[in-house]
């Protein structure tokens, strides 16, 4: 049971994007179309949910019996890094037609701070191995979720007249916070 | 670049190419921790800090880094004074530590910081890399500070703290929950936008 309510909780009431504020570099950089959103939203449920189960491991098998806290924020840098670029060539050799969709946005992700905050946070909660990944899914999903609803808002939002100092990010803000408005709907529906 | 001193590179952080407003780097930091102005002043000196040093020591090493695996090597110093950073707000100020909670570890990936080791920092000598760090670091703070005030005074009716309406004021909660700090940045960034049109000098775009 605690699992689906991570899984929930992660994808509708603490959102990632809207709630926790992470990702925000995608979210209104990757926002303008709606394909495009969709290969940036599956690529990153993809490394999160890797990301989770590694990151696990990483802090319950090395950095915690070891006594090595300190070294927390440095080896998942490492490890994230190493990641993506491992999972890059993997895709570009077994799957190539997957490569063409996500290719460009696979280094990107690197730098999403999501991914580093899955890690983060499950470490800081100690959730079990399963529960981690469940997380780590869901969090990918909540992010998929809001840049493709963000996307087609922008897509309408080409064709009306905004105020010259709004447009770009400004005007990307604000609907953004009008849809962590519509989010907080979702308090209370599960609760972790 | 010859004649530009010291002075004008730390100024054009601060205001012309201000990270926040013009560049718009770091957002995460800047949505997250600006309920109220301390929390914005605290994450904008831990970043400064986390800049400065970083980029000195990039500027030192990048002689002797190749350039195919300069990434991973800035992103190891990065993490390596976030750390320090980390571990200095807990042993001396544990509330501030508090709030800004896992924001702290993840000025590892600000882009603000890789950004400018990679844009300024690495193609430039130390003393104009680290003036265009404080800058830098500088507008970031500014930024998180005015965004923090302007929540929390809407939100809470404070000031750093300090009560500015007084109790007959019915604080607008919503400014301190998420949605606030999308909306007050969202407009703020307009604001900014409408003067830099204005053509007011010491706002003009850096050419």
């Amino acid at each position: 049971m605690q699992i689906v309510a991570v899984f929930f909780v992660a994808v509708l009431v603490n959102n990632f994007v809207l709630y926790y504020f992470v990702g925000i570099c995608p979210f209104i950089g990757v926002s303008k179309k709606v394909d495009a959103a969709t290969s940036m939203g599956i690529a990153v449920t993809f490394v999160m949910t890797i990301t989770a189960a590694v990151t696990w491991l990483i802090n319950n098998l090395v950095l915690i019996p070891f006594g090595l806290p300190f070294l927390e924020y440095v080896s998942y840098i490492v490890v994230i890094a190493s990641l993506v670029q491992f999972l890059e060539m993997f895709i570009k050799k077994t799957f190539p037609e997957l490569y063409k969709t996500l290719g460009i946005f696979l280094p990107l992700i690197t730098t999403n701070c999501a991914i580093l905050f899955v890690a983060l946070i499950q470490a800081m909660r100690s959730y079990g191995f399963i529960t981690s990944i469940a997380f780590g899914f869901g969090a990918g999903v909540g992010f998929t979720l809001a840049i493709v609803i963000m996307a087609g808002i922008r897509e309408q939002l080409e064709v009306a007249d905004i105020p010259r100092p709004f447009r770009g990010a400004a005007i990307t803000l604000i609907v953004a916070g009008v849809l962590a408005l519509a989010f907080m709907g979702f308090t209370g529906l599960v609760s972790a | 670049m010859k004649n530009e001193t010291l002075l004008s590179h730390f100024g054009k952080g601060l205001i012309q190419n201000n990270p926040v407003f013009v560049q718009v780097l770091g957002m995460c930091p800047t949505l997250a921790v600006t309920t109220s102005a301390v929390n914005g002043l605290a994450m904008g000196a831990a970043t400064t800090f986390v800049l400065f040093f970083s980029a000195a020591i990039a500027t030192l090493v990048n002689v002797i880094v190749p350039s195919q695996v300069r990434i991973p090597v800035y992103a190891v110093i990065i993490a390596t004074f976030v750390t320090i950073a980390d571990l200095i707000l807990k042993a001396f100020f544990p509330p501030l530590s508090a709030a800004l909670g896992p924001y702290v570890p993840l000025i590892v990936v600000n882009c603000m910081i890789l950004g400018r080791i990679e844009a300024f920092a690495t193609r430039n000598p130390i003393l104009p890399s680290l003036a265009d760090a404080l800058g830098m670091g500088a507008g970031f703070t500014g930024a998180l500070m005015v965004l923090g005030a302007i929540r929390e005074l809407l939100g809470a009716g404070e000031i750093f703290g300090a009560v500015i309406f007084g109790s007959a004021y019915p604080p607008m909660l919503i400014m301190i929950l998420p949605p606030g700090a999308f909306l007050v940045l969202g407009i703020l960034m307009a604001l900014f936008n409408h003067l830099q049109e204005k053509d007011i000098p010491i706002l003009r775009k850096a050419g």
